[in-house]
């Protein structure tokens, strides 16, 4: 068997130089390449052959063909998971990005960036069920503050984790608030990008703020902003820990997410099977999304 | 996916002064921006203050409608209390080596990768590569039940191996971090040991390791909050609350005092404050870091 590249044109006994090198190449990367096989390729071919299996983690296995799709396809926990998770994504994505943006924009050339800077970060490295926690006490309906506040307004607010139609955006909320600083801080890096000569030289032009930051600051922050758009798109889909803290997918489902139904499924369950079969239409949608932007960014983003 | 903008390491550390032209007029035009700025950050660090505030109150009082602010009487229980009634000491050891032992050998193994990556030219370097980024790609929920069943066969279930082994024999973004900073390093000084002599291993430890500080400190950090936080495989391999990491004790925690939420307060401030302090120390480069590399665990 020939050894790629280095094969062509040399003589067969390679050097001991690359001998040596291959070795020591091989040594490097061994620890990671086990990891490769025994953490990634080898789980995700099982998750394959899972997806089509009946098993209980126990008992006899059993071959089902599509059955596990099918049934969760047509179950109505599954499409409220699904149907919750594409809901949250477009509630946190556009809103948190866009306020992210915003941030970023005022705080760039300000006195006291890096203290605002650190301020909205703070979140970012909290543990997520201590952030949980505190934002089911805040958003209780009879003792949390933000219902005080509100009905010393006049409103007469929802009960926001226990009313089906007000949990989804009570948990954007929270996951907003939580993850804002790291959109701030990675929009802040894109925006070093931005040369301050040309933003003057617009403005000088006659442009005003609006002309110059679509013109001059947008191009040149597409690519961290789609960037941002891919991460936060697949990690929206991965959403868990809050939903598992604030709600346990409730009320009535309207909570419920692909990764908790993943979740419930298997670990409440012990459907492996079917619960392989979800985590199967999870990955198709992360490769999905992930493909559509990588074709979509060819169109809308200007890499200089 | 090898040009994603913010992962180039040179676009990187933001460490330039506060200070800007403008003097008194630009303060001025400044003042309105800094009222919404404020309100902004009122809103996020509010949470925590509610959260220690809370901490300081009984019952009553966290269950008082309308809330009052400050705690009346202040009640200093609590905090002992919730740190007698869960392990949190335990909790609190078992994260933090963990934590050590993960980010010492993720930073071993990538960096080897890395280099091997980035500098020996080897029969199937570039496709094992690329696999190392698609893994990228595969959320770890998917491969979760598979895991799950593969600890249990090596009975690791309930052991902290579960937790510390795959994120250290397997990070396809630290290999990738890591390859990116290994190439920004002039290939010279390696020229002149290749033609001395020296082995690749020498070359690695004596050339390329202190070279790689700056790339190790960023994937250190990001390694480290990473598994600090990490809740969802230590709630599925772990068992018993005396293997708990913080995150998964405040969890049981939650569990068992409901809505006392003095004492959940108290449990949550127990959990997060000794991590903010660390983080008001470190925070400037802790974002840089984040900055560098783009990427995090959300």
């Amino acid at each position: 068997m020939s050894v790629g590249k280095a094969g062509s044109g040399q003589p067969i006994a390679a050097s001991g130089r690359e001998r040596s090198d291959r070795l020591w190449a091989l040594l490097f990367v061994l620890p990671q390449a086990i990891g490769l096989l025994v953490f990634a390729l080898v789980p995700l071919v099982f998750s394959f052959v899972l997806g089509f299996m009946r098993w209980d983690g126990l008992g006899d296995k059993a071959w089902v063909g599509l059955a596990n799709f099918q049934k969760q396809l047509g179950d109505p926990e599954f499409r409220a998971a699904l149907r919750n998770t594409i809901v949250f994504t477009f509630l946190t994505v556009p809103i948190g990005l866009a306020l992210a943006l915003l941030v970023a924009l005022g705080v760039n050339k300000i006195r006291g960036r890096m203290v605002y800077r650190a301020l909205y970060f703070a979140p970012v490295v909290t543990s997520s069920v201590a952030v949980a926690m505190v934002w089911q006490y805040l958003l209780n309906g009879r003792f949390g503050l933000i219902n005080a506040w509100l009905r010393r307004f006049g409103m007469d607010p929802p009960d926001w984790l226990l009313d089906t139609r007000f949990v989804l955006p009570a948990i954007a909320l929270v996951t907003i608030w939580w993850t804002l600083g790291l959109n701030v801080v990675i929009f802040l890096a894109g925006l070093q990008n931005v040369p301050v000569p040309i933003q003057e030289a617009a403005r000088i032009d006659g442009a005003n703020s609006w002309r110059v930051f679509r013109d001059v600051t947008l191009p040149i922050l597409s690519p961290t902003i789609f960037f941002s758009v891919v991460i936060a798109i697949i990690s929206s889909l991965q959403t868990f820990d809050q939903i598992f803290v604030l709600t346990n997918g409730g009320p009535l489902d309207a909570s419920r997410t692909l990764v908790f139904h993943i979740y419930d499924l298997a670990f409440r369950d012990f459907s492996f099977g079917e619960s392989s079969a979800v985590a199967l239409i999870l990955f198709v949608l992360t490769l999905g999304v992930t493909l559509v932007q990588f074709w979509g960014q060819r169109r809308w983003v200007h890499y200089d | 996916m090898t040009e994603l903008a913010a992962t180039r390491p040179r676009a990187t550390t933001e460490t330039g002064t506060d200070e800007r032209p403008g003097g008194l007029g630009g303060f001025f035009r400044e003042v309105p921006l800094h009222v919404l700025l404020i309100v902004g950050a009122l809103f996020m660090v509010f949470p925590f203050v509610w959260m220690v505030l809370s901490a300081f109150k009984n019952m009553q009082q966290t269950l008082a409608v309308p809330p009052t602010f400050w705690p009346n009487p202040w009640v200093w229980s609590n905090v002992p209390e919730s740190l007698t009634a869960l392990p949190f000491g335990l909790a609190y050891w078992n994260s933090a080596y963990i934590v050590v032992l993960v980010v010492a050998l993720t930073l071993l193994t990538a960096s080897m990768a890395a280099y091997a990556f980035a500098r020996i030219d080897f029969p199937f370097s570039r496709p094992l590569f690329l696999l190392f980024l698609a893994t990228m790609m595969v959320p770890r929920q998917v491969t979760i039940i598979p895991l799950y069943i593969i600890m249990a066969r090596i009975g690791w279930i309930d052991s902290h191996l579960s937790i510390i082994v795959p994120p250290v024999l397997l990070n396809g973004f630290a290999i990738f971090l890591l390859r990116q900073f290994v190439m920004a390093i002039p290939i010279d000084l390696e020229e002149a040991a290749i033609l001395d002599g020296a082995s690749r291993w020498t070359i690695y430890r004596t050339i390329i390791l202190p070279l790689l500080k700056p790339g190790m400190a960023a994937l250190a950090i990001l390694t480290f909050l990473d598994t600090w936080n990490n809740f969802f495989t230590p709630l599925i391999f772990l068992n018993t609350p005396e293997k708990f990491t913080v995150p998964l004790l405040l969890n049981q925690f939650r569990s068992q005092f409901r809505i006392d939420y003095a004492h959940l307060m108290a449990g949550s401030a127990i959990a997060i404050v000794p991590v903010l302090l660390v983080y008001l120390i470190g925070q400037r480069s802790i974002i840089d870091s984040v900055a560098t590399s783009g990427l995090s665990g959300k």
